[in-house]
């Protein structure tokens, strides 16, 4: 955490409510979000007990499972969420623009460009916290092996026909929020702590109802009691009156309210299987709709009040004019969303248990590069962020005080403008050091040539003061370790290098002129993509080999005892036991 | 002492507790982790950790019942001995091992313990979260080495005392440090978990080596519970009917340096924030808070030293945060009222 978090922090300790930590909303928000707000069963694995899903606000639905521990009924709820999710998915798939890529060509073994389809807009799924992002994926792992009847007439417990596609594009959710900046699937709370510093820690944040409770507290409340109310509070009955937002519930819910009535559901359903005669079952029926109610209104009760709060997250963050170049990382996920489609299009086998050498190391790849750009993108975006960044000594800002006409000495001389700058920033500037800076959303490059003596109090200082703090290293010393430095300041001379155009003359309004308050960065502004690895069938020996279809057929082969012509085709599904206890 | 009726008495309760279905569920799967005399599990235990060892065959699975934790410790060593002495596999289910923590003894109950034929003992954990696709969730596993890493420990000292019983007195002091090292208890343990979404068994062998050291270290340099206790004042009580002033007074009396860390853990978490932060101590918002700020630990001295009202100037750490405020409030001075920022800094994003 940098100082001016830890800094703002302690303001929201101090004012009882949270601080800005951005001054532009840097995550994408779609106009009709999808918000899930899931539930599980204690203990279980891949057992949900309900969720509350849905794109109105007003009017969520509800999703319950009445005893978790029977598959038919799990089944049930799988299908439903997929008659929920798969629709508002493939109504994004269904727009598209023309956008063009750049493929290798096969024979050629050219870069060439291709036209190809890109969805004009993608599906966003919002939930409360990063457990529920866990969840997602861990929905998505139970569901995309499953085989429907329609697959495989022998499986034992054939899945209904949507649930294995719907874990798929859980999968892929699910996969999609590990890189960083991207908005196919967020966690309110993530987003949220991102743009607010509460006055009590990153674990505590991760509370949906306290954070909110901190960013906007009731009318004349202080943020720190609001946030311990939604903590804490608990009604007559035990209950916590702001539930957790899931997918765990409160073992106090579990242990009171909701194993009572599943033992409720469960008497009534083995009543009505025990009933002798039409009238009898009838009554008994009537039972066990309203045991099943009962769960319903519990379940509901637990998961209104976290989907009440998503959207009030929501509406915080709409506050917030969004980054510019948020709609750069949408587009990343556009292209995303785009590939996927076009794989479930295509007829592939779903995301495979393990991924191979390749497309490891290249889902590493995307992801450290994905963190770059979004640290970069970030503080051009927003100057609280650039303000961090400055501190840390890795950009600077202040006016131009100088700008003398040099030319490089090569055959054509092209101009080299030197720029002088005041800055009370500390860049850590090593000897010919890069710097960057943002001239109509492109990065102009310049070199560091040496830091000059601020003259004291001279506004336009000639730029050419006594030059005793000479080149390079020393001139980086830590920020603030000598106060009395700081306060005389600095001045930088650096040397224009590119996007001047190609003539002797500058462009005009490509090099600043006297007066200007700039910004240089120490980082790139623009990713550059790594070496490209080789095809999975290439893979070298050192990292396992070419994947071989053996090994997966071995595993399966293995764990269930059967093969079979269509095992060949679809991964194995996971073993299933016959009776059901989970 | 029960922590957890003292931070209710104290009128900050715990929120710890455990729901029924996950207990249901962690002892429905022990049960067919153990049925038949243990059969998968030695199975597991001789596939994973032991498989030069002659297959386990309808082993050993002493009764250790008796009456009290004592009894109940001895009645384990016994049965640890004649184990190993008879260099068969045998299954030690949910035996009671003693642990000397800080001068008192602390009873510690396993899931179960695995004697093999070459007389060497292995600790079993059995957990209900599930292992999916080989590799379960870290933290999890963690925090199973941790609690597997104190067993081993107390495995180790029942060896010990085993140990000086056969050889004498003689041999264990010999020993540096006057610590017998005796290596009959294996350091990985195995860690059974359901596989994917079944109820079937699947184990993994966790090295706990580090987890052990750690805790070793931990436990060494633990401050005596009778020195804890001398340096409390006469009378002072915990007892959960006192009157919530006298009882935290009490609590007050025993030092606590508490952390964020402490809410995941500790019975006592809620009590300790809420003092820590009427106290404005700046840990209650994340340890690695400290660390930037010197030794400014309060809220209050903190951001006075920002604003430039207190603090040594030539302080770094004074310097860094009042640099930190500047440009904290430039940053967001320019975000006037009326003020469109996103047409404003366009092109030019940072002023």
């Amino acid at each position: 955490m940098s100082l001016i978090t830890t800094l703002a922090r302690l303001e929201a300790v101090d004012t009882g409510r949270a601080q800005p930590l951005a001054t532009v909303r840097h995550r994408h928000l779609s106009e009709r979000p999808l918000v899930f707000v899931p539930l599980t069963t204690a203990g279980e694995a891949g057992a949900p007990l309900g969720a509350l899903v849905g794109t109105d606000r007003d009017a969520p639905r509800l999703l319950v499972v009445p005893q978790p521990r029977d598959r038919d009924l799990r089944f049930t709820f799988l299908a439903e969420l997929a008659d929920v999710v798969l629709p508002y998915v493939d109504a994004y798939g269904d727009a598209v623009e023309a956008a063009e890529r750049s493929e290798t060509d096969p024979e050629t073994g050219k870069r060439v460009k291709v036209e190809v389809e890109l969805c004009a807009d993608a599906p966003q799924l919002i939930v409360p916290s990063r457990a529920g992002i866990d969840f997602v994926r861990l929905l998505g792992r139970s569901m995309r092996f499953r085989r429907t009847a329609e697959q495989d007439p022998e499986t034992p417990h054939p899945a209904p026909p949507r649930v294995p596609l719907l874990g798929r594009w859980l999968t892929h959710f699910g996969e999609r929020a590990r890189v960083p900046g991207s908005a196919l699937l967020l966690a309110l709370t993530d987003v949220l702590s991102r743009h607010w510093a509460t006055g009590q820690s990153s674990l505590e944040d991760q509370h949906l109802g306290a954070l909110l409770a901190w960013i906007a507290p009731p009318e004349g409340e202080p943020g720190a009691e609001a946030a311990l109310r939604a903590e804490l509070q608990r009604d007559a009955k035990g209950q916590l009156l702001c539930p957790p937002a899931g997918p765990a519930t409160d073992p106090a819910f579990d242990n009171k309210l909701l194993a009572p009535a599943i033992e409720r559901y469960d008497r009534a359903r083995t009543a009505l299987g025990a009933a002798e005669d039409g009238l009898e079952a009838d009554d008994r029926l009537g039972e066990l709709t309203a045991a099943e109610q009962h769960i319903r209104d519990l379940v509901e009760s637990r998961t209104r009040p976290t989907w009440d709060a998503v959207w009030r997250g929501l509406d915080l963050l709409r506050g917030l004019p969004e980054g510019a170049h948020a709609a750069d990382r949408w587009t990343r996920d556009r292209w995303s969303f785009t590939g996927h489609r076009d794989g479930v299009l295509a007829g592939e086998p779903p995301q495979p248990r393990r991924d191979d050498a390749v497309t490891a190391a290249n889902k590493l790849a995307t992801r450290e590069r994905e963190q770059a750009r979004l640290e970069a993108q970030e503080a051009l975006d927003d100057p609280l962020v650039m303000a961090g960044r400055r501190l840390a000594g890795e950009a600077f800002a202040g006016e131009v005080t100088d700008v003398v006409m040099a030319y490089s000495e090569s055959k054509r001389p092209s101009p080299r403008p030197l720029v002088t700058i005041r800055t009370d920033d500390r860049p850590h500037l090593g000897e010919r050091a890069k710097v960057y800076r943002s001239l109509g959303g492109k990065p102009q490059s310049a070199e560091f040539v040496e830091y000059v003596e601020r003259e004291d109090g001279d506004g336009d200082g000639d730029g050419d003061g006594d030059r005793v703090r000479g080149r390079g290293e020393d001139g980086g010393a830590d920020a603030g370790t000598d106060a009395d430095e700081a306060a005389a300041g600095l001045s930088v001379v650096l040397r224009i290098v590119d996007k001047m155009g190609r003539g002797k003359e500058p462009e005009p309004g490509s090099v600043p002129e006297k007066g200007d308050q700039i910004c240089f960065t120490l980082f790139e502004h623009e990713q550059r993509g790594g070496a490209k690895l080789p095809d999975p069938e290439e893979t070298p020996w050192t990292h396992g080999g070419p994947p071989t279809e053996s090994t997966e057929a071995a595993e399966a082969t293995g764990a269930t005892g059967r093969t079979g012509a269509a095992a060949a085709a679809l991964p194995e599904p996971d073993p299933v036991t016959e009776e059901d206890l989970l | 002492m029960n922590k957890a009726t003292l931070a209710s008495a104290l009128g900050s309760p715990s929120a710890f507790g455990q729901s029924q279905f996950a207990f249901m569920r962690g002892n429905a799967f022990e049960a067919r982790v153990k049925a038949d005399g243990g059969a998968e599990l030695l199975r597991l235990v001789h596939e994973r950790l032991d498989p030069g060892a002659v297959p386990p065959q309808g082993a050993a699975v002493p009764d250790l019942t008796a009456v009290g934790p004592e009894g109940r410790a001895a009645r384990t060593a016994l049965a640890l001995r004649e184990a190993t002495e008879a260099g068969a596999w045998t299954l030690l289910d949910h035996p009671l091992l003693a642990l000397d923590v800080a001068g008192s003894p602390a009873f510690l109950e396993p899931d179960a313990v695995v004697v093999h034929p070459d007389g060497s003992w292995t600790v079993v954990e059995i957990k209900s979260f599930p292992m999916l696709d080989g590799s379960a969730d870290a933290a999890k596993v963690g925090a199973a080495a941790r609690q597997a890493a104190v067993y081993v420990l107390a495995l180790e000292q029942v060896a010990n005392r085993l140990g000086a019983d056969r050889l004498g007195a003689d041999r264990v002091v010999a020993e540096p440090q006057g610590r017998a090292q005796i290596s009959n208890v294996r350091h990985r343990i195995l860690l059974v978990c359901p596989k994917d979404f079944s109820n079937l068994p699947a184990a993994s062998a966790v090295d706990v080596r580090k987890q052990r050291s750690v805790t070793r270290r931990q436990l060494d340099r633990l401050t005596r519970i009778e020195d804890i206790a001398d340096s409390l004042p006469d009378g002072t009580c915990f007892a959960p009917d006192l009157p919530a002033a006298d009882l935290t007074a009490a609590v007050e009396s025993v030092p606590a340096t508490y952390a964020p860390e402490c809410l995941a853990t500790c019975e006592l978490a809620f009590h300790c924030r809420a003092r820590s932060r009427a106290d404005g101590a700046v840990t209650s918002l994340g340890r690695s808070l400290r660390a930037e700020l010197g030794g400014l630990t309060t809220v209050d001295d903190v951001l006075a030293a920002a604003r430039g009202t207190t603090g040594d100037p030539t302080d770094p750490a004074v310097a860094a945060l009042r640099r930190a405020a500047e440009l904290r409030a430039e940053a967001l001075g320019s975000r006037s009222p009326g003020h469109d920022r996103s047409l404003d800094h366009k092109g030019t994003p940072c002023p």
